[in-house]
């Protein structure tokens, strides 16, 4: 864990624990309807949502926060420093998206500008322990930048193998 | 601080959003997602209540449960926009619709202190205050709606069964007359004001940042009043006498999570609890409140994070090894259920309740029961 990576992840850790105490709320628009107020246009009744955050530990990598009544939406930028870490992060997430009704609290679409998003409602918060869930996305961050890195370092591994294999016979 | 240790009923898994006990300790009711759940429990309290009944009629969850102060009649309001009330007739217990004619979630229901009619509030932005009909029999109700703006979050009634406090997902707390004419008796001149027709505005408070008011309660006296908000504050208000300026409104700032409810013991004592998952007493007076003490110890979530293996130079062998070997879970399992490494794994809190607090009711006079979202309901002695 490099040196900065450890007061950006408590921050993220405090946030969340912060904004991650919601409560069952049942639609004051539409009838018997109990729906994350974060995902649904609040004009009518601004009063449910609570200010977003960012936070950010540089330009390229950020985490957007955006808390309300019953619901929380949290939404990563991964680190992508290259062309190549940028097609992994894509494939990645795209792998794991597509998946999204395994993971619970994944968003299928992530927000604008950001990798991957997760919504957390009040329903995920009664099953399970939100400790468990802010654990869950920390080491979720803590993993991926070393995934990604780690892929990395295989495909480029596995091109220097290739390329040797096609270049020999040339020698 | 606390001689006796705290009685714990595990009763489920599921969210327990509000729960009672009836005046004589004997009953329990408890909700349970779309019905309600009455047990009987028995004066020697280490007992685990026995299920007696479970009541079946609201077709989305019920967010709150009463018990009518004479302790026969259990009142329950639900999302599906209903209350109801129920009466025991020897063998079951029998529901009444009650016509809020309210087309939003019904979300607190509260008997007044003389049973003779209770309090509905909703996301329909109104609080019905419903009472008994006898030439039609059933219980209709009037609508407090003026200056509400938003969800009605919670409800208290005056000990004088006229003034009812609510609070509201605007950040308001409102007290409100809720005379009703042939039912209620002329109260006695309170602080709060002297001339009381229905729905006379005697009181409009808003807390200082405008958080969501999670739970109001007026104090055994009556005299003043109290609320908690989403900001993690508890507010205490004095109120001078009709027209005039509130005497103090204390706003204690606290460091921990929003609370959810809370319960006052005294007029100068009071317990809360919420997303923190401990109570906490606080006690105070017109001039200032402080904490006293928390009734569990506690660690901090936040700053005691278990330090992942990975985090020095010393062990970085250990720590490639481990992601070593996660790595290869990755591969072969894909991410889900991923055991987590090192000592992080079984971190559980160090309190009773593994979840927020959803409600606080007083017990006796030194002993509160709270109920979870764990689906425990834990009596501790304060």
């Amino acid at each position: 864990m490099s040196q900065s990576l450890k007061p950006y992840l408590t921050a993220v850790r405090s946030s969340l624990t912060a904004a991650i105490c919601v409560e069952d709320f049942s639609s004051q628009l539409v009838e018997r309807h109990n729906r994350p107020e974060i995902e649904v246009d609040n004009t009518h009744n601004p009063e449910l949502i609570l200010n977003p955050m960012v936070i950010a530990r540089n330009e390229n990598e950020k985490i957007l926060i955006e808390p309300s009544i019953n619901s929380v939406r949290v939404s990563i930028k991964i680190k992508q420093a290259d062309e190549i870490e940028q097609i992994l992060v894509h494939k990645f997430t795209r792998f794991l998206t597509s998946r999204a009704e395994n993971f619970f609290i994944l968003r299928r679409v992530p927000i604008k500008g950001y990798d991957i998003s997760f919504l957390i409602t009040n329903f995920h918060t009664e099953q399970m322990l939100k400790d468990k869930l802010v654990d869950f996305i920390i080491e979720f961050m803590e993993d991926v930048d070393k995934e990604i890195s780690e892929m990395k370092l295989f495909l480029n591994a596995r091109a220097r193998v290739i390329a040797e294999a096609y270049l020999t016979p040339f020698d | 601080m606390s001689s006796e240790s705290p009685i714990v009923y595990q009763l489920g898994h599921l969210p327990i959003k509000d729960h009672v006990f009836s005046p004589d300790r004997g009953l329990l009711a408890i909700t349970k997602d779309n019905e309600v759940e009455v047990y009987q429990v028995s004066s020697n309290l280490s007992v685990r209540p026995k299920l007696f009944t479970t009541l079946k009629g609201h077709d989305k969850t019920v967010t709150s449960v009463d018990i009518s102060p004479d302790g026969t009649r259990i009142l329950t309001c639900s999302q599906d926009r209903n209350a109801l009330v129920w009466e025991f007739d020897g063998q079951d217990y029998k529901p009444t619709l009650v016509l809020l004619r309210i087309n939003r979630a019904a979300t607190v229901c509260k008997w007044s202190p003389n049973g003779q009619k209770f309090a509905v509030g909703s996301s329909d932005r109104v609080i019905a205050i419903c009472y008994y009909e006898a030439e039609n029999d059933w219980w209709v109700s009037k609508h407090l709606k003026k200056p509400l703006k938003s969800t009605i979050t919670s409800l208290s009634w005056h000990p004088n069964n006229v003034l009812i406090a609510s609070g509201s997902t605007d950040g308001h707390v409102r007290v409100f007359s809720s005379f009703i004419k042939g039912i209620d008796e002329k109260p006695e001149p309170t602080v709060w004001g002297s001339k009381l027709p229905f729905q006379t505005l005697c009181g409009d408070f808003i807390n200082e940042t405008g958080a969501w008011i999670h739970d109001v309660s007026f104090s055994p006296d009556g005299d003043s009043l109290g609320f908690v908000s989403h900001d993690s504050t508890i507010g205490i208000i004095y109120p001078e006498g009709e027209g005039l300026p509130p005497k103090s409104i204390i706003n204690v700032k606290t460091e921990y999570l929003p609370f959810k409810s809370f319960v006052f013991l005294t007029n100068n004592k009071l317990v809360v609890g919420g997303h923190n998952c401990n109570l906490i007493v606080f006690e105070g007076d017109e001039s200032d409140w402080k904490e006293s003490f928390k009734v569990e110890s506690q660690k901090d979530l936040i700053n005691d994070v278990p330090v992942h293996g990975n985090g020095d130079e010393d062990d970085e062998e250990i720590s490639s090894h481990q992601a070593l070997n996660m790595f290869k879970q990755m591969d072969l399992k894909g991410r889900v259920n991923k055991p987590t490494n090192g000592a992080g794994g079984s971190k559980a809190l160090t309190t009773i309740h593994q979840n927020t607090i959803a409600s606080i009711k007083l017990f006796s006079a030194n002993k509160v029961s709270t109920s979870g979202i764990d689906g425990k309901v834990v009596i501790f002695t304060v």
